[in-house]
């Protein structure tokens, strides 16, 4: 679904990614790991057209989205959730979600409900700033603003970071149950024990290169990849 | 009676610079363009009005509010296009460059109109006045503040209830979140761009009613226009609404007291305002949140 090829990626002068490659195939959830710094915001924006390409492709579907514009690839369907649970803070709830949403044409009818029946507690919020949410809960609807945009594949930035473990939990549910409906999804986490209970492919970065890719499976009692991860 | 009066010329004279200022809530408030180039635009909308009055006679100013939005939003448009989209985030190139357009559109109105000022004629339903407990209000004032109480309720509604209003908030709130939400900002900063300057266009017409019209008319207008903005808070239409008012006010009274007239009390205003955002320097109002922190 997802299949990024040689990927470099720079601020400036300074060089970030050197020739990444990673796929995700349709249905599968990828979890992107590695240390503080080592380029996985940077891969997230990249694939979704925050950050330019300076070499190598991205394919969406088979189809090369390397230079499309960023709401392009939103329509072509990738959805994306930027890491430290952003919203539009002045907009209420029901707004923040109604942007995304009617950014989308050919929305169906149902996602808004799907969306907020993932997330019950946003129900009683709708007409709070979203500024004034706690930090799980702007969290959870960064999670629904993504998906009233009907992404056939998710991108999730650190979603559980520096989140109320209550909170926590309902997202790690929530992403459990979006990936048992087919969504692909690319998740970066730096907890590994969250990621092995949702993985089943992973992808470690280091120092902007890709060092370890594999299945979940191979990732259990693995020295060298908890020395990577420095946990 | 002394005080009531200068309550109404202050009150009309905050209309007017809030009528200036309102199109820079959207292109300096929201977007963060500092364009030099929107007293021009003013200045657009005042000859649009002058060359509409042949045409449209009694009417013109009616006719003019339109076609001058259009007008300004147009030049706006086409300002945004060619240059300010490309520098974005770059706010001293961006505003030598609009300086520089603003020198071309001044010299061009010299061309087409001559270097003189022009008259406006008031029309006739706007000559004369009406009383109100013993303080003679002019129709003329009247209708500034009536068309920019217009504006504003136009400006909110579409806002707070147009999807468009909707997404041009999301965009200024946060670009990248917009364009992850699937919005075209391009798109976006585009309609933001023509209405900010389409109001400068309505402003241009209103001021006709209070003063001859010239190529650096707008000029005049563009500095108080920027305060306004920057004491009422970037991009808060109330903000925005209570500074223009309060200033008017101040100025009037200011203008009062001190009988040296209008480059003093505009000495004051000024000094009153930097110390005001030497305590506050968010404005009066400020985007309050735990994301903006
Ligand atoms: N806007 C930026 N400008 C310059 N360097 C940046 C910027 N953002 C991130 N970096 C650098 O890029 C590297 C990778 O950052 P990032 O992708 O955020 O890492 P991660 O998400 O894995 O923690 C870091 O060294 C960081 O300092
Ligand atoms: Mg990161």
């Amino acid at each position: 679904m997802l299949e990024v090829k040689d990927l470099h990626v720079a601020y400036g002068r300074a060089r970030v990614l050197f020739g990444v490659d990673l796929q995700a195939p349709p249905g599968s959830l990828v979890c992107l790991m590695g240390r503080n710094g080592v380029g996985k915001t940077t891969l997230l924006k990249a694939v979704m057209g925050v950050l330019p390409a300076r070499q190598g492709t991205v394919l969406f579907d088979g189809r090369d989205i390397t230079r499309a514009h960023v709401h392009a690839r939103v329509r072509a369907g990738l959805g994306y959730v930027p890491q430290g649970h952003e919203t539009f803070p002045q907009l209420t709830v029901a707004e923040n979600l109604q942007v995304a949403r009617e950014s989308t044409p050919k929305a169906r009818p149902g996602t808004l409900d799907e969306a907020l029946d993932l997330f019950p507690a946003l129900r009683g919020l709708l007409k709070r700033r979203a500024g004034f949410l706690s930090g799980g809960q702007q969290q959870q609807l960064a999670i629904a603003r993504a998906l009233v945009t009907e992404p056939r594949m998710l991108l999730l930035d650190e979603p559980t970071e520096g989140i109320q473990p209550s909170i926590v939990q309902e997202i790690e549910a929530a992403i459990r149950q979006l990936h048992a409906t087919g969504l692909t999804i690319l998740l970066v986490e730096q907890y590994l024990e969250l990621a092995l209970r949702l993985a089943d492919h992973f992808v470690i970065l280091d120092a902007g290169e890709v060092v370890r890719a594999g299945a979940a499976t191979e990732l259990h009692n693995d020295e060298g990849v908890r020395r990577l991860l420095a946990v | 009676m002394g005080t009531l009066n200068q309550l109404v010329i202050g009150a009309s004279i905050g209309a007017v610079l809030l009528l200036a200022a309102l199109g820079l809530t959207f292109t300096f408030g929201q977007m963060g363009v500092i364009n030099m180039a929107h007293g021009e635009f003013i200045m657009a909308g005042a000859y649009t009005a002058y060359v509409l009055q042949p045409l449209a006679g009694d009417q013109a100013v009616l006719v003019a509010l339109p076609v001058a939005f259009a007008v300004g939003g147009v030049l706006g448009l086409i300002l945004e296009r060619l240059i300010i989209r490309r520098f974005y985030g770059r706010p001293l190139d961006t505003l030598l460059l609009t300086f520089g357009i603003s020198l071309i559109l001044q010299q061009a109105a010299r061309d087409i109109f001559g270097a003189p000022n022009v008259q406006v004629d008031a029309p006739g339903w706007l000559t004369g006045g009406v009383d109100l407990a013993g303080v003679r209000i002019a129709y003329n004032r009247l209708f500034i503040l009536v068309l920019a109480i217009g504006c504003v309720v136009a400006i909110s509604l579409y806002l707070s209830k147009l999807r468009q209003g909707r997404r041009m908030r999301a965009v200024m709130q946060n670009r990248q979140l917009a364009a992850v939400s699937g919005v075209a900002t391009g798109r976006v900063d585009q309609a933001t761009f023509f209405i900010g300057s389409g109001l400068a266009g309505v402003a241009g017409v209103a001021l006709t009613l209070i003063g001859p019209v010239g190529p650096t008319f707008g000029t005049a207008y563009i500095v108080d226009a920027f305060l306004v903005v920057v004491a009422g808070g970037l991009g808060q239409l109330k903000g925005a609404v209570i500074a223009a008012f309060v200033l008017g006010v101040l100025n009037s009274f200011v203008e009062f007291w001190t009988a040296n007239g209008a480059s003093f009390a505009k000495v004051v205003v000024f000094a009153v305002i930097i110390a005001f955002l030497q305590v506050r320097p968010q404005g009066m109002f400020v985007l309050k949140s735990r994301a903006l922190t």
